[in-house]
């Protein structure tokens, strides 16, 4: 499969940072939710500042019928926003390769009910800042992690999307299997945002800090063994600790403090703050979920659920 | 019959004024909020709204002011506890001090200023309208018995509890006043951290989504009330009901809640950080309590 032609699906700041660097050598279509925002990406294109910096152009619509052929689509829509924008897509674009994004556990099942593409799962570890509806700001150029789902894409496949991306001045691994890449980072996620969420604290030293019995590192450290419990009993070995990649980020979090730029907020801060309904469902939802499987009691867990769920409506 | 208010807040001034109207008493009130002093001292100290009282009272920013006193009743925020007490210390050599704060783990910190401590648990709310002038919301009870390390004698207890009764502040002296203050600190323990971070108020909390929350985390004190002996005197889920009802306080916002929408420091470390405290001294686990706290202590960091 030659990939020549992209489907960004989802305009936000993930989505957004794949088709800008993507459009500098391919072609990429976005498929926005906005109509407003696909006449202002047709208009001006689409900047992208910070780590990169360039404008490109890009085609826009806020009308799935109207998307030309592709042979990879990255859905980056968030988790809640997956179902609406997948399900247009359903029952065309055979052939086409689809890659899932979104945080937390499940995308893949769900456009699978959609359609019969080849899927490749990925996280991605990469974030930036909105600052309109054509310029986002590159903030941490991480990686992006994908492999095949469960049977429906290769191996080499994934490859060859990894090169695309890098070529794009990304970057990205490959990994046979990942779902011990998702769950280290599903079990981050719904630790470091469910905490950010409720206590408005970016990711800052705090969550690792331990010196004192209620310090709330302490907190962060219980419900990732809550996780790390979850996903033994699930048989899976995960690719990362998930509290070594939050030391890991705290730091490299104050350095880039310590540069002049703000910490890091995660996104279900941002969604609390800006009054829209979070992923808590697909992240800490998940992992309820799976716990439940397994018998494993994660009380913690279900506590940050039932607050971040008052939360959202209050 | 001399007796001092330290901190005179809202609940502080709703025992100087009622106290204030007893003619064989003499109150005294300590506050460092020198426009409220200077109010009470030129009009006397007013209530308005659940009863309307005028009472006379002396009231001081200056510590070393206070004459030498028979009681006193603590009011001041929790955290401000220990530097109240060292300031005002002197004037209860031969006295006996009673708390009326919220939580637990307030009498230990008298204790270690005044030798006769008693324990108390109140239930009376209001507000500050303006200097000199408070809001009487809610009337209720009040429990107090002598601080078991270091207790003040039952005569003085006693003689609190009349004092305060006679003036229109109803108030029970016991042998064991644990029981009615566990009580109060495992419902507020609940309500208030819960509240504080979904910014909803004590009805909603007690619905779902936060309700099995609630009473899970009223379960853990009361795990922590009955490794120490102490028989609650009502059952705090019973009082969590109550209280959500429409017409009784279902839209109240919980302290802790108003604390955290002003940015002000709030009183975790006697509510859920206490109920803690004690669940470590005495093998309990308090793991919800203490992610509360946790958090709790967290958005307090966003804001400093």
């Amino acid at each position: 499969m030659a990939i020549e032609r992209v489907c960004v699906v989802g305009s936000g700041v993930i989505g957004s940072l794949y088709a800008g660097h993507l459009a500098r050598s391919l072609e990429v279509s976005v498929l926005t939710r906005r109509e407003e925002q696909a006449r202002a990406l047709a208009d001006e294109g689409l900047r992208i500042s910070g780590k990169s910096d360039f404008t490109v152009r890009v085609d826009a619509t806020a009308n799935a019928a109207d998307l030309p052929d592709f042979d990879l689509g990255i859905l980056a829509t968030k988790a809640t926003q997956l179902e609406e924008a997948v399900a247009p897509l359903g029952g065309r674009f055979d052939g086409a390769t689809m890659m899932t994004i979104q945080n937390g556990l499940g995308a893949e099942e769900l456009v699978r009910s959609h359609g019969g593409w080849s899927l490749l799962s990925a996280v991605t570890f990469m974030s930036g800042v909105r600052h309109g509806d054509t310029h986002v700001e590159y903030e941490l150029d991480t990686e992006t992690w994908l492999g095949p789902f469960a049977g429906t894409a290769t191996y080499e496949q994934a490859q060859e999307v990894e090169a695309l991306l890098v070529g794009a001045g990304l970057h990205a691994r490959t990994f046979p299997d990942l779902r011990p890449a998702q769950w280290s980072k599903l079990i981050f996620n719904a630790t470091v945002n469910t905490v950010a969420a409720l206590t408005d604290l970016p990711h800052v030293s705090a969550f690792a800090a331990q010196a004192h019995e209620t310090d709330l590192g302490n907190l962060v450290h219980d419900l990732m063994d809550e996780g790390k419990a979850v996903a033994a009993a699930a048989g899976v070995e995960l690719h990362e600790d998930p509290w070594e990649m939050n030391v890991h980020a705290v730091r490299r979090g104050e350095t880039l403090a310590a540069e002049g730029h703000y910490a890091h907020v995660p996104s279900m801060l941002e969604d609390v703050r800006a009054g829209r309904a979070t992923e808590i469902d697909f992240i800490t939802g998940a992992l309820v979920r799976e716990a439940a499987k397994h018998d494993v009691p994660v009380p913690l867990h279900e506590a940050m659920y039932r607050l971040v769920r008052a939360r959202e409506s209050a | 019959m001399r007796i001092a208010v330290i901190g005179c807040g809202a609940v502080g001034s709703l025992f100087a004024a009622n106290l204030g109207t007893l003619d064989d008493l003499e109150i005294w009130a300590y506050d460092p909020w020198q426009e409220h002093v200077d109010a009470i001292n030129a009009n006397g100290l007013r209530l308005s709204g659940a009863g309307e009282v005028v009472g006379r009272v002396r009231a001081t920013s200056d510590p070393a002011e206070l004459p030498p006193t028979d009681l006193g009743i603590v009011a001041t925020k929790s955290m401000h506890t220990s530097g109240a007490l060292a300031a005002t210390a002197h004037a209860f050599a031969d006295g006996a001090v009673c708390s009326v704060q919220n939580g637990a783990g307030n009498e230990e910190l008298i204790a270690e200023h005044v030798r006769q401590v008693i324990r108390g648990t109140t239930f009376p709310a209001g507000h500050v309208i303006e200097p000199g002038h408070v809001g009487w919301d809610t009337k209720g009870d009040t429990h107090i018995g002598p601080f078991e390390p270091s207790p003040a004698p039952m005569e003085k207890v006693e003689a609190l509890a009349d004092a305060c009764t006679r003036a229109g502040m109803p108030t029970h002296a016991l042998a064991d006043a644990r029981g009615a203050q566990w009580r109060k600190l495992i419902f507020n323990a609940a309500s208030n951290a819960i509240a504080a971070l979904t910014g909803r108020t004590h009805g909603q909390v007690a619905e779902p989504p936060t309700r099995e929350l609630a009473w899970a985390v009223m379960a853990e004190g009361k795990a922590v009330a009955d490794a120490q002996g102490i028989t609650l005197d009502m059952s705090p889920e019973e009082l969590f009901d109550h209280a959500a009802r429409k017409d009784v306080a279902y839209g109240h916002k919980p302290s802790m809640l108003q604390d955290v929408e002003a940015h002000r420091a709030t009183e975790i470390d006697f509510l859920n950080g206490a109920i803690v405290a004690f669940g470590g001294r005495h093998g309990v686990e308090t793991p919800l309590n203490r992610a509360l706290t946790e958090l709790i202590e967290g958005m307090e960091e966003a804001w400093r």
